[in-house]
């Protein structure tokens, strides 16, 4: 079975890296998508996602149910919402900054709490083999899929129906687009901000968990490399919609399987530069979608950092 | 702002009462950044309490080691110096109303410019490689901070988000500089640049025993305090903060002052990795990346973006952060606690601010007038 595909590696590791890459991003931005929909930027969810990563695995350690530790991440990254969403009801009080701030405490949170779990080994989420009509291992590989990266496709597309079609989602979009129109209709802005914070912090943790119980799937302090903000960015680019949100996430995720896969084939100068190519990919496409005349297109009216 | 409004008012009644709310003002500004700090260090301790630690011993150990004796103190103000300098990349752009978190990546970078400079003209005299190395991460330093600034202006770019992912970038930088081109091959296990001339190496200030970024540090917080409270510039730097549109109708000119401020905060962040290469390590690594840009955030949000309060607010938490280490050892605590810690103490002190209006000394002295 040592069928030699050659280079035809780099395309399909990539592919693969782009699945097993974007299931975080997925989450995480369609939780900022939500957030942001309603008026409010919650720059704190990389801290989420480090806490959620760190919960996730002690839970799923304990009770040796990888399940019962997504359970828990989802759980804590909601807490880590409200608390966003509680300060930020406040008067006088910046969003960006108590994101900062928060990103801060998740991270030293997780590191506090997370010292003993380096070492032992929690159980995994399971994989789906998409790739059993090929005899090609590398294609095998390429095509075993976390059940979490489907969840994510149909969370995609279940966020961008509840946003177009509900009572929810139209009182989301009111809260986000204009908070006097809001008031008007008797819609609470700062509850509905709350919540939708809240459920952006449960899907930044269910990201952060996926990192530690799939891939790379062990708990260390390194193990979130900025994906919470690019999070953020990403949002931008997908214009605020869930759906391009999940094909915005898989281009991240290729471009951060790229280092990978070119080592993978015995390519290794400059590692670091193609390890940085999430970033330069993020920050290219935030400085060619921004603009300082018109206001951007299907961007929430009450959103900071788009003003 | 009360000064001018104070100056200008005619009777002298006015005046009375305008000094007395200025004073009242100022006062304000420093008890409620001191009682966030002392409320997040109080939850702190009912967080270590939690976790059956004894509050009074953290504290205890964390006076000893980080002001106790002389030789806390020495070492306590070197790690200020880089804080001291990573909060003015802060502070400076804040004051045009930016959030720049971004500061780490001049710090890195600054530091990478100057083992450079060492390594192409390792033969020249000490004093000129020294300047010439400073030059360099000052600029590096600018221009990174500064084209965030001048994405800010020109294209509207989110300055948070571009500011912390050109960090990333540049700790990618970094790494591949330092093990490729720049790579001293006699660095095994830790890739370096090659070791700096004796002869460029930055020395103590006689009689602290701390290096001469903290005297350059202190300077810059002062130099900045003046630019902003003293100078045109500052006080334009000051309105575009409040409202750029009105600034611009005004004439003045945003995005020079965008630019330059974001340009010379990143200055300051690059001669912070500048020093910490000619006067701590000797060479340029990954040790650069210690996250002193981060804690210089929470700095100058502590002294709310004012350069001599920045000067005290770094000098506490560098005195936390050199304690981290017996902490761990005394107090069987990870080192993650003082991350903990300054993480609370960053949102009680977002919240003095929801509160301003509520605890203060000015509304005090007005409910007492009438």
């Amino acid at each position: 079975m040592t069928t030699d595909i050659g280079l035809w590696g780099v395309p399909l590791a990539i592919l693969g890296g782009a699945i097993r890459v974007s299931t975080p991003f997925i989450f995480v931005s369609i939780g900022e998508a939500l957030t942001e929909r309603s008026g409010r930027v919650n720059l704190g969810l990389e801290g989420t996602l480090v806490f959620g990563a760190m919960s996730g695995y002690a839970v799923a350690y304990h009770s040796n149910s990888a399940w019962v530790g997504l359970l828990a991440a989802a759980f804590f990254g909601l807490i880590f919402g409200l608390v966003h969403g509680y300060i930020c009801k406040l008067p006088k009080v910046n969003d960006i900054a108590i994101g900062i701030a928060l990103m801060i405490f998740g991270s030293g949170l997780a590191f506090f709490f997370g010292k003993p779990y380096i070492q032992p080994v929690a159980p995994h989420l399971p994989a789906i083999s998409l790739g059993w009509w090929s005899d090609v291992p590398q294609v095998q590989a390429a095509l075993r899929v976390n059940v979490l990266f489907i969840a994510g496709i149909a969370l995609a597309l279940a966020a961008s129906w509840m946003l177009r079609n509900t009572k929810v989602g139209l009182t989301i979009r009111v809260a986000g687009d204009s908070a006097d129109a809001a008031r008007a209709l008797g819609i609470d802005v700062n509850r509905v901000r709350l919540w939708s914070t809240a459920a952006g912090g449960a899907l930044a943790g269910i990201g952060g968990a996926y990192l530690s119980l799939y891939y790379p799937g062990s708990w260390n302090e390194g193990i979130s490399s900025g994906q919470g903000l690019m999070a953020v960015a990403l949002v931008i680019f997908a214009r605020w919609s869930p759906i391009n949100c999940a094909y915005a996430s898989l281009l991240f995720g290729g471009a951060g399987a790229l280092g990978p896969a070119l080592q993978s084939v015995g390519v290794t100068q400059g590692y670091y530069l193609f390890y940085a190519a999430p970033y330069v990919l993020t920050l290219g496409l935030l400085i060619a979608t921004s603009s300082t005349t018109r206001a951007m297109t299907s961007a929430p009216g009450e959103l900071s950092i788009t003003k | 702002m009360t000064t001018e409004a104070g100056l200008a008012s005619p009777a002298t009644g006015a005046i009375k009462a305008e000094t007395a709310e200025m004073l009242g003002r100022r006062l304000d500004a420093i008890f409620l950044p001191l009682a966030a700090l002392l409320v997040g260090m109080l939850i702190f301790s009912i967080f270590l309490l939690f976790l059956g630690k004894s509050p009074i011993e953290f504290f205890q150990i964390v006076y000893k080691a980080g002001f106790g004796t002389s030789f806390s103190w020495t070492n306590t103000l070197a790690r200020a110096a880089p804080l001291l300098l990573a909060a003015l990349c802060v502070a400076l752009p804040a004051r045009l109303g930016l959030v720049i978190i971004g500061g780490e990546g001049a710090i890195v970078l600054g530091g990478v410019a100057a083992g450079a400079v060492a390594m192409l003209a390792p033969g020249l005299p000490g004093p000129i490689g020294i300047v010439g190395m400073a030059l360099a991460a000052a600029i590096v330093g600018g221009a990174w901070i500064g084209g965030i600034g001048a994405l800010r202006h020109y294209r509207g770019v989110n300055e948070t988000i571009s500011s912390l992912l050109m960090a990333y970038i540049a700790i990618a930088l970094m790494n591949h500089l330092v093990e490729g081109p720049l790579r001293d091959p006699a660095s095994l296990n830790k890739p370096s640049t090659s070791p700096l001339p004796d002869a460029w190496r930055i020395g103590e200030i006689p009689g602290v025993g701390v290096h001469w970024g903290l005297a350059i540090g202190i300077i810059g917080c002062i130099v900045c305090w003046l630019l902003i409270e003293r100078t045109t510039w500052g006080f334009a730097a000051r309105i575009v903060g409040g409202n750029v549109k009105a600034a611009q109708i005004q004439g003045l000119p945003a995005g020079l002052l965008m630019i330059g401020f974001t340009a010379l905060g990143g200055a300051f962040a690059g001669l912070a990795g500048m020093f910490e290469v000619a006067a701590v390590h000797g060479s340029a690594n990954a040790s650069l990346a210690a996250g002193y840009g981060y804690t210089g955030i929470l700095i100058a949000f502590l002294a709310r973006h004012n350069g001599l309060a920045i000067i005290p607010a770094a000098i506490v938490f560098a005195g936390f952060e050199a304690s981290s280490g017996l902490i761990q050892r005394r107090l069987d605590l990870p080192d993650a606690t003082i991350l903990v810690l300054e993480g609370i103490v960053f949102i009680t002190i977002l919240l003095s601010d929801a509160l301003q209006d509520k605890i203060s000394i000015v509304k005090l002295m007005k409910g007492d007038r009438t």
